[in-house]
């Protein structure tokens, strides 16, 4: 099983932002996607659990395609795959806790006992034990994403999304956030998509490296596939090279 | 050719503008309807519905008194500077009670809410927008009308009446004590004339009216909330048009109600 998008399509006010994006995450592995700033990055990502409709295209999760689910299929679907935002998301009317076990209670049958139980755990396995009672307002950049991880696995999701996952953290944080993906995979045994642009952060935490350009993917491989590639477009973007990507166009 | 770009200009702004106004009113009925359907969710509004009634009408409550209180003492002082010398003074308990009852309790709480309440809505529900919340709600298998905006509509619709009746009978004891203490008139006199042309279906109106305007209030603060984009100057925006167009439509509303049911 896995996760499929195929040909799709999205534009934002006559403006196409995906043309024919086509790519395979494939069960077990954690996929990358790179690509400039305002590429479509995080607009696909959104397409994995309808936040966002393609115009033409499909995207299919477990074989189903996500735009024909009901509700309660999609339902379904949403809580199988946990959604890492960039900017953490947390709901700021509540505690680290409750944001962390928000998920866990539209679980039928689960009980407050057993919510607390699996929000401390989840807590602990992004090092923030203790933290249950903060609010979202008191914690530094790099706590409020780990406080968001730990709410996108408390539902124990067979996939999670990261959208840019160390955008805007120090080295140190970022090295810390990589290594909780590493291990969320390790651990958890989640599929994961990140999506970001930091070169450093891919080749730690992917198994394969997805570049999207002018809307597709440009090429796709192993990091060190993509390190050898020699399309100056991919060159000019791994490398910090814009000269080679002015070349290109 | 100059002629005709002048003359296409303007009606192409018009144009514009009525199918600007036609798709936000479609986007409005669509969040309506999303709003009746998302009803059968019990388990994800019922559980916020106290909590919203307390935010919307409880916490409103001072300010709808503190408006009538001070439009009571007018209406009497008015009504007596009108009616000295041509009118008998009892008249004063009618006019007060008439007006504060269908016009001024339920028009004037009304516009301020659009203000305290509406512009509340939009401002928290436009943040949670822009922050993605609303997003990650919808990523947690919950549906974000029924949890954020179902219990916000119900909340309006039941404490809106509760606020404006109460800020009715403030209106109505301010221009009795006024009547009592800078007129002259004894509690008798304005007793009279408040009783003269009473029914007790003025006060239903009132609060149909009232419930009207609360869910209007609320439901055009959650509309422009939901259509934030982007950032704070956008949040900014959605609160500005959630005051002016609750404003506009509670003023709507009012000639509607008055020419419907009086």
């Amino acid at each position: 099983m896995s996760i499929v998008l195929d040909d799709v399509h999205k534009a934002f006010d006559g403006q196409e932002v995906l043309r024919g994006f086509t790519v395979e995450v494939r069960e077990g592995e954690t996929l990358a996607v790179i690509g400039g700033s305002g590429s479509g990055k995080s607009v696909a990502l959104k397409h994995i659990v309808r936040l966002l409709e393609p115009d033409h295209g499909e995207v299919r999760v477990d074989g189903r395609s996500v735009g024909a689910l009901s509700e309660n299929e999609l339902y379904e679907v949403r809580r199988n795959v946990g959604y890492v935002f960039q900017f953490a998301a947390l709901f700021d009317s509540m505690s680290v806790g409750e944001n962390v076990g928000m998920g866990l209670r539209r679980i039928p049958g689960m009980t407050p006992a057993e919510i607390e139980g699996r929000v401390a755990e989840c807590l602990r396995l992004v090092d923030l034990t203790g933290y249950e009672e903060r609010r979202p307002s008191e914690l530094s950049g790099g706590q409020r994403k780990r406080a968001g991880l730990a709410r996108a696995i408390a539902t124990r999701p067979k996939y999670l999304l990261y959208d840019e996952p160390t955008t805007g953290l120090d080295p140190v944080t970022t090295a810390v956030i990589d290594e909780l993906i590493v291990r969320m995979r390790r651990e958890l045994g989640v599929t994961g998509v990140v999506v970001t642009h930091d070169m450093a952060s891919a080749y730690r935490i992917a198994d394969r490296v997805a570049m999207l350009y002018d809307g597709r993917i440009r090429f796709q491989g192993t990091p060190a596939e993509i390190q050898a590639c020699a399309d100056p477009v991919v060159k000019g973007f791994i490398e910090g090279r814009p000269e080679l990507l002015e070349v290109a166009s | 050719m100059t002629g005709n770009g002048a003359v296409q200009g303007p009606a192409q702004a018009v144009g514009r503008a009525a199918i600007s106004s036609a798709a936000t009113v479609g986007r409005a009925g669509f969040l309506g309807l999303r709003a009746v359907r998302a009803l059968r969710r019990g388990g994800m509004w019922a559980p916020h519905v106290v909590t919203q009634m307390a935010r919307i009408g409880v916490d409103s409550v001072p300010i709808g008194l503190f408006i009538a209180a001070f439009t009571g003492v007018v209406l009497a002082l008015q009504a007596s500077y009108t009616f000295t010398g041509a009118i008998p003074l009892y008249f004063v308990g009618t006019l007060v009670g008439k007006t504060m009852v269908l016009e001024l309790g339920p028009v004037l709480t009304g516009l301020a809410l659009s203000g305290r309440v509406g512009a509340n809505i939009a401002a928290e529900l436009g943040t949670m927008r822009v922050t993605e919340q609303v997003d990650a709600l919808e990523t947690l298998a919950y549906d974000p009308v029924a949890y954020l905006v179902v219990p916000r509509l119900i909340a309006g619709v039941i404490m809106f009446p509760m606020v404006v009746l109460l800020a009715d009978a403030m209106g109505v004891l301010a221009g009795w004590a006024t009547s009592l203490y800078l007129l002259d008139m004894s509690s008798p006199e304005f007793l009279k004339g408040l009783r003269l042309f009473f029914r007790s279906w003025d006060v239903w109106f009132s609060a149909i009216k009232a419930a009207s305007f609360g869910l209007t209030v609320t439901g055009v603060g959650c509309f422009f909330g939901f259509a934030t984009t982007g950032g704070a100057e956008g949040v900014g925006r959605a609160t500005t048009r959630t005051v002016v167009a609750s404003s506009m439509i509670i003023l709507v509303l009012d000639a509607f109600w008055a020419a419907v049911l009086l």
